[in-house]
């Protein structure tokens, strides 16, 4: 990726619209798939209404290794030469396109809807739906596999357990799972449309429900960009205290994700005790900000709490105590043949299908790639304080399991280094009105990966468009992938080690 | 006589304790205080006063199911011996109606689950066929070897007879036939590491996904048949293991009853301390049973 078309910009930049290289359709198409064959991967991909009749494409694509990110875009109307075929990772993007905007991915091997919502440009529906007649979520093709003994097993909306909605076809051939399909957009609320003309005073807890266990990440990478467009600097210790925060919805979630893998192959200790301890970790982001899931902590601008000596010396001896317990529960679970049996070998991914399907976070941390913000794009506190990258290579649910311990070792070395050398200074700054005309593109790691958040505003510093790419949306279909040629029963078992949110790709 | 109705009826009611009993072992090793003793009775009481839902897609087979499953259990519970005192019904040969009581019970669970139409239903029903059929065997070549080292052709002559010197005599026989028994008892009566009682993950069940569509008093019949084969197969594996005769009938059957406690303890155990079996993986494990009865087998052959 070189010469004109190539802007490089940095986690948290803020640059002008009118600066975004604009590329005719094939070439945008050219210097997408050039870009994903020499090491880049696709971030964000999605479309914007211009004038009339014109879509403006906007393609995010990041080099890990290089830390840079890079962005693109090209005008069309109603249809442009599909991605997919050749770069797989663009798949979902693309139904996307075509679902809000009616734009037409020629051929696309697998064009259906993501979410089931009305299109949002007048008269363009993409299957050329009537629009009279309510779309209703899941009403649509599915693959299908015929021949003697093949079976279709459809699991959900509905579930047995209190989770969320989403409708899984398996194709079966007795046990042995052939093809999976997950159709999901039951939660869809709109959010993305409901932030344009923001900064409103509602947005920030829809940032906050995005996905509801990722208050932190989602609500910090909001804040990150709002506070990117108004030039504002937000001060060390705010910085730190988001560090805090964020590790320790990561340290819960993994907590909990490790305890109900555990529950999944009925292996009872470490089921209960990591229930208990998820509690525990969440009971810490209480005692900074009154609430278990830290909603109303990130402030646009900084946070909304600051942490007295007294409630450090707590945090850090509780944290201590936690992860001590957590210790015991967790190794019982390395140490037991039967637990390991389960684990191992069972939903493998390999490194090449995660390329391809540019998978993130936990799943690809597993298959080895190293994909990482924290690392890889830092920004606020993780600027000065790097975590490594936790990887392993087997990619499987062992894999995803063992990383999402390496990772709470490694939040709760960072978070006892933060608390004891917090920086002095307020936790706030107030917030300018937000420039005009311009674009801003944030990362933050959350605890399931990458989140990706693309303001921009229009003449009047308003949001003029808000894309949010939740790290689910790139999973899903790993997911999918990981079940092929599983026996059915352990899909439940591949489906937490991904542990991916419904509200947060459905939005 | 009267001492084997007393008797009869003392499993009969006593039969749901023991999976409560399961139920607080396993909640103390995962830190719980877990549900009360009597939960299963509780249930049992509440279900029974609610009305079933049926659905339309189903037939007469539907709520035929539990009713016969109930009743096959009910005639099979009569064959088995407390302890050393003699069954209600004891003749010889019984031990292959009583392991075809049990059958039969399989086979309406069975087309009742398939009677549903379920893609789930019939999963469950498929998966319970397949390990029943490695399950049966080893259930069939234990008894087998227990009826030639013991010399006789009824439950309750058999396990009369059993006393400390039949272990002294035949102590390898015995325990490799405990041992098949002990993992026929876990894999019918749907415990970990084959099957886990407790989950709510529909495509890794096997028995529990064939019920999900009974309801209410149908669905009381179920859990209670379920009680009663957890019993009548413990009693089986109890009374090999502690084939202790005191020479009185009250506290031959107070020590009987304590070692049927103790059984649904190590149960408790077992299910605490490890995983279940990838479902591939269960067949290979009912194998080993097989492999034990017949090695019991040939033991007493030779």
């Amino acid at each position: 990726m070189s010469g004109a078309a190539f802007l490089s910009i940095r986690n948290g930049d803020i640059l002008r619209l009118k600066d975004v290289p604009h590329l005719a359709p094939a070439e945008f198409r050219d210097h997408i798939l050039r870009g994903v064959d020499s090491g880049w991967r696709i971030v964000s991909l999605f479309g914007k209404p211009i004038a009339d009749r014109y879509v403006r494409l906007y393609a995010v694509m990041a080099n890990d290794r290089q830390g840079s990110l890079s962005l693109c875009s090209a005008d069309v109307t109603d249809q442009y030469p599909a991605l997919t075929g050749e770069c797989p990772q663009a798949h979902w993007f693309e139904r996307e396109i075509a679902e809000q905007w009616g734009v037409i991915p020629k051929g696309h091997p697998w064009l259906k809807p993501v979410r089931f919502h009305e299109v949002y440009r007048f008269g363009t529906d993409a299957w050329g739906r009537d629009p009279s007649k309510k779309i209703l979520p899941g009403v649509t093709d599915f693959f299908q596999v015929r021949g003697e003994e093949v079976h279709e097993v459809a699991v959900g909306p509905v579930h047995a357990g209190v989770i969320e909605p989403g409708h899984f076809r398996f194709q079966c051939h007795g046990e042995k799972v052939f093809h999976l399909e997950i159709s999901l957009g039951y939660q869809h609320r709109g959010v993305e449309r409901s932030l344009i003309g923001a900064p409103a005073k509602r947005v920030f807890h829809y940032m906050e429900t995005l996905a509801g266990d990722t208050t932190i990440g989602h609500a910090t990478a909001y804040a990150q960009a709002m506070e990117t467009l108004a030039r504002c600097k937000v001060p060390a210790r705010a910085q730190a205290l988001r560090g805090v925060m964020l590790e320790l919805e990561r340290l819960a979630n993994h907590a909990g994700d490790l305890g109900a893998l555990a529950g999944d192959v009925a292996y009872l200790p470490t089921a209960s005790y990591c229930g208990r301890i998820r509690g525990d970790f969440l009971n810490l982001s209480a005692l900074i900000c009154g609430s278990r899931f830290g909603r109303g902590m990130i402030l646009p601008g900084g946070v909304r709490f600051d942490l007295d000596e007294k409630n450090i010396a707590e945090l850090l001896s509780r944290l201590n105590g936690i992860y001590k317990n957590l210790c015991g529960a967790v190794n019982l679970l390395w140490d037991s043949p039967s637990v390991m049996n389960r684990f191992e070998g069972t939903g493998t991914l390999s490194a090449e299908a995660c390329e391809n399907l540019g998978l993130v976070g936990i799943p690809a941390r597993a298959c080895g790639l190293e994909r990482d913000i924290r690392f890889d794009f830092p920004a606020g506190i993780y600027r000065l304080a790097q975590l490594p990258v936790s990887t392993y290579t087997s990619g499987d649910v062992f894999a995803r399991a063992y990383v999402r311990w390496l990772e709470v070792q490694r939040s709760v070395d960072f978070l006892q280094n933060q608390l004891a050398t917090m920086p002095e200074g307020p936790v706030s700054e107030t917030l300018a009105h937000p420039a005009s005309e311009t674009l801003t593109v944030s990362l933050v790691e959350g605890w399931r990966g990458e989140i990706c958040h693309v303001a921009m505003t229009d003449k009047h510093g308003h949001i003029a468009h808000y894309k949010v790419v939740d790290p689910s949306f790139h999973n899903w279909m790993g997911l999918a992938m990981a079940l092929r040629g599983e026996p059915i029963s352990d899909f439940p078992l591949c489906n937490k080690s991904f542990n991916l949110s419904y509200c947060g790709h459905d939005l | 006589m009267i001492a084997a109705w007393l008797n009869f009826l003392i499993v009969l009611f006593a039969a749901p304790f023991l999976l409560g009993i399961v139920n607080r072992t396993k909640a103390f090793f995962a830190g719980r205080r877990g549900p009360p003793l009597l939960q299963l009775y509780y249930d049992l009481a509440k279900l029974l006063r609610k009305s079933a839902v049926i659905s339309r897609t189903t037939g007469f087979i539907f709520w035929l199911g539990p009713v016969a499953g109930l009743a096959a259990v009910f005639c099979a519970a009569m064959m088995v011996p407390f302890g050393n005192a003699r069954a209600l019904v004891a003749f010889n040969g019984d031990l292959i109606l009583f392991a075809y009581l049990l059958g039969l019970m399989r086979f309406f669970t069975v087309i009742a689950a398939l009677d549903t139409g379920s893609a789930f239903e019939g999963m469950g029903a498929s998966r319970e066929v397949q390990f029943a059929v490695l399950a049966e065997p080893a259930l069939f070549l234990g008894l087998a070897a227990l009826t030639l080292q013991t010399g006789h052709f009824s439950l309750s002559d058999i396990y009369a007879s059993l006393t400390w010197e039949t272990w002294g005599k035949a102590g390898p026989t015995l325990a490799l036939i405990a041992a098949a028994l002990l993992i026929v008892f876990l894999a019918e009566n749907c415990r970990v590491p084959v099957d886990d009682p407790k989950t709510h993950l529909e495509l890794t069940m096997i028995h529990e996904v064939m019920v999900l569509d009974h309801s209410g008093p149908d669905f009381a019949a179920i859990l209670y048949s379920a009680a009663l084969k957890f019993w009548i197969l413990g009693m089986l594996i109890v009374r090999l293991a502690v084939p202790v005769t005191l020479g009185h009938p009250l506290p031959d059957g107070i020590l009987f009853l304590s070692s049927m406690v103790v059984l649904a303890v190590l149960i408790g155990i077992i299910e605490s301390v490890m995983a279940r079996l990838r479902l591939t993986k269960v067949p290979q494990l009912l194998i080993v049973a097989i492999a034990f009865s017949i090695l019991a087998l040939i033991l007493e052959m030779r």
